[in-house]
């Protein structure tokens, strides 16, 4: 039983959501979740538990679920898409198709991209990050994507939330979904994040707190001062991992930082305001917690709950350190691993690998100077994609490795062989870890180097 | 009726149902190896009717749909669980294999004579001669089920679209 020690601020009976209001326009207070499903559903009011058949205002597709999934059954239904251009494909699992499987669905999806005429993003990154980079998501939208990591997209107050393949099928070819309208547990985070201490552990604290299946597939929301002084890409930490916690959704409400984010990516925002839970809407729980007292977590091999204060792991040494992955490998994940490789280098026994989560963010990294110092430390660089998270191409874990990595997920085998053990961490403390050749706590190395990200 | 109850814990995971490692020969093949890991004597003994029931958060772990796809292939009748984990029970509603939820499973054994009915929902332990109460499906969902699920119910819903253009 690990011990969890970051302070709980309000007991969760007394948190638990009010009796549901009316606002002063009279409609039943509700929450993000619910507005976004009333609004895609044609309805004033939605309710949780209320099944609806909602419009999707777009579906995300990859290399892996996407076309060679899906196509066979559009051909057994004789369906054509919906609406092309409310279809983003993007190939990223079999980046860069060094199998000749790999190949082989790369150039399927090519293909189908040609074929079907949809927006097709190609080898330019990691889907959940190339999304809303390219101006795909806005505030409000009801997006379905198919791939669990889906709920990424809620860090910009979109309701999304991941399918398997026949159900895709059934969207691409009707542009609708049923729904079973969640309730919405509210997580807050008050006061700041220390020196040190991401989103990431932000995550990893929340699954060992919470389990695997706490958030019992109904939307998360988070919320509170840690959260709104987070950029863009670290809030994409905490809702891409509402997956690791069993929710349909992750969200955040849209803020002035959205909207920034947002105006840059080339997106004309629109109503943002009304994106948010009013006052008084009911509520599964409310948890609120004091980011001050997180400390950088790990998780132990095989699951995400496993999670403890790396002050409180074992110092077990490691074979790979790997920054990656939509969680672990944008922009934001790269400039903070930097931070404490700038001018060190990996200890000899660790090899250190870096697959940056986008073309765009790789590009960005660079002219800061921040790929430099990756280079400088000798590390492999990996194309802009799935890389090791997936597992599906040459780069896979060996037998007996041991790798401290910045991914979601740590399953038996996901990464390689069923015999390696796979550690989780923020990109933080993978680089730290890589500097000091064991587990190891980010925060001496940024009280040496006398520097905070 | 000669249906049987399969009973099982909690967190039966997608890798249970369908384990990777049998994943490349097809549904048939797969079939054998469905719950190997948990029930050994699964895969050889269960029937056309038989109902599995589980404790909390079935079909936890991957989107993979082969593990709802394979219990349908085995004829399993339904899954009566506590909780179940989401993309697994969106899968199987949408592959026509009934998931019905229940609060109080304590009457249940391993092996009873059992039937499940979806309509009604309520599992007659026959044998027993008790009823064991289960939530009932949305309307929605108990249509989607008894079309066959999503792809049945889109080629239905298509071919009188289609039979309307030509009228
Ligand atoms: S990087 Fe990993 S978690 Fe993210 S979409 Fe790819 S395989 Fe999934």
């Amino acid at each position: 039983m690990v011990t969890q020690s970051f302070r709980k601020l309000i007991a969760d009976d007394e948190a638990t959501g009010a009796a549901p209001l009316l606002s002063a326009v009279g409609v039943m207070a509700q929450t993000l979740a619910q507005k976004i499903i009333a609004r895609a559903a044609g309805r004033d009011v939605v309710r949780p538990g209320d099944v609806v058949t909602a419009t999707v205002d777009l579906a995300m597709i990859h290399d892996s679920g996407g076309p060679r999934r899906v196509e066979p059954i559009l051909k057994e239904l004789g369906a054509g898409l919906f609406d092309a251009s409310r279809v983003v494909l993007i190939s990223d699992h079999f980046v860069p198709g060094d199998t000749d499987e790999g190949a082989r669905i790369l150039e399927f999806t090519r293909t189908w991209a040609r074929q079907r005429d949809v927006t097709f993003h190609d080898g330019e990154g990691i889907c959940h990050v190339v999304l809303p980079e390219r101006g795909h998501l806005r505030p409000g939208m009801f997006v379905v994507g198919g791939d669990s990591h889906s709920p990424t997209g809620g860090a910009f107050g979109a309701y999304m939330f991941g399918v398997g393949a026949t159900e895709m099928a059934g969207v691409l070819a009707t542009g609708e979904i049923w729904l079973k309208v969640p309730g919405t547990i509210l997580i807050e985070w008050r006061n700041r994040l220390c020196d040190g201490v991401m989103a990431k552990d932000i995550m990893l604290a929340l699954c060992a707190r919470l389990g695997m299946d706490g958030g019992c597939y109904q939307a998360i929301e988070y919320c509170g001062s840690a959260v709104a002084v987070l950029a863009m890409q670290e809030r994409m930490t905490l809702t891409n991992m509402a997956a690791e916690l069993g929710a349909q959704a992750g969200l955040i409400a849209p803020d002035e930082v959205t909207v920034a984010y947002l105006k840059k990516a080339g997106v004309e925002v629109g109503d943002w305001q009304h994106f948010s839970s009013d006052p008084g809407a009911k509520l599964l729980a409310h948890h609120v917690f004091d980011a001050a007292t997180l400390e950088p977590q790990v998780a132990a091999p095989h699951s995400p709950a496993n999670a403890e204060p790396v002050s409180q792991a074992p110092a077990t040494a490691i074979d790979i350190a790997y920054i990656g992955a939509c969680t672990g490998a944008k922009y934001q994940d790269l400039k903070y691993a930097a931070t404490i490789l700038r001018g060190r280098k990996p200890a000899p026994c660790v090899e250190l690998i870096v697959a940056p989560a986008s073309r765009h963010d790789q590009d960005r990294a660079a002219a800061e100077g921040i790929m430099q110092v990756f280079e400088d430390a000798g590390a492999r660089i990996l194309a802009n994609a799935c890389g090791i998270c997936a597992g599906y191409g040459n780069d896979r874990l060996g037998e007996d490795v041991t790798c401290i990595s910045s991914t979601a997920r740590n399953f038996k085998g996901r990464m390689g062989a069923a015999s390696s053990k796979v550690w989780l961490g923020s990109p933080l403390t993978v680089a730290a870890s890589a500097v000091a050749g064991h587990i190891a706590d980010p925060r001496e190395f940024l009280a040496e180097s006398g520097r905070a990200p | 009726m000669t249906n049987r109850i399969f009973l099982l814990g909690d967190d039966i995971d997608t890798d249970q149902l369908a384990p990777g490692h049998a994943m490349a020969g097809g549904l048939a093949a797969l079939a054998g190896h469905c719950l190997g890991a948990v029930r050994p004597d699964f895969a050889a003994s269960v029937k056309p009717g038989d109902v599995l029931v589980a404790g909390r958060n079935f079909g936890m772990g991957s989107s993979r749909e082969q593990a709802a796809e394979v219990l349908k292939h085995l004829g399993v009748a339904g899954v009566v669980a506590r909780t179940f984990a989401g993309i697994f029970y969106r899968n199987a509603i949408n592959l026509g294999l009934p998931v019905m939820i229940a609060k109080n499973l304590d009457d249940v054994s391993d092996g009873d004579l059992a039937e499940l009915d979806v309509v009604c929902s309520e599992l007659h332990l026959t044998e027993k001669k008790l009823v064991v109460q289960l939530e009932p499906l949305p309307e929605y969902l108990k249509r989607l089920l008894a079309d066959g699920g999503l792809v049945p119910q889109l080629k239905k819903r298509f071919a009188a679209e289609r039979a309307r253009l030509e009228d």
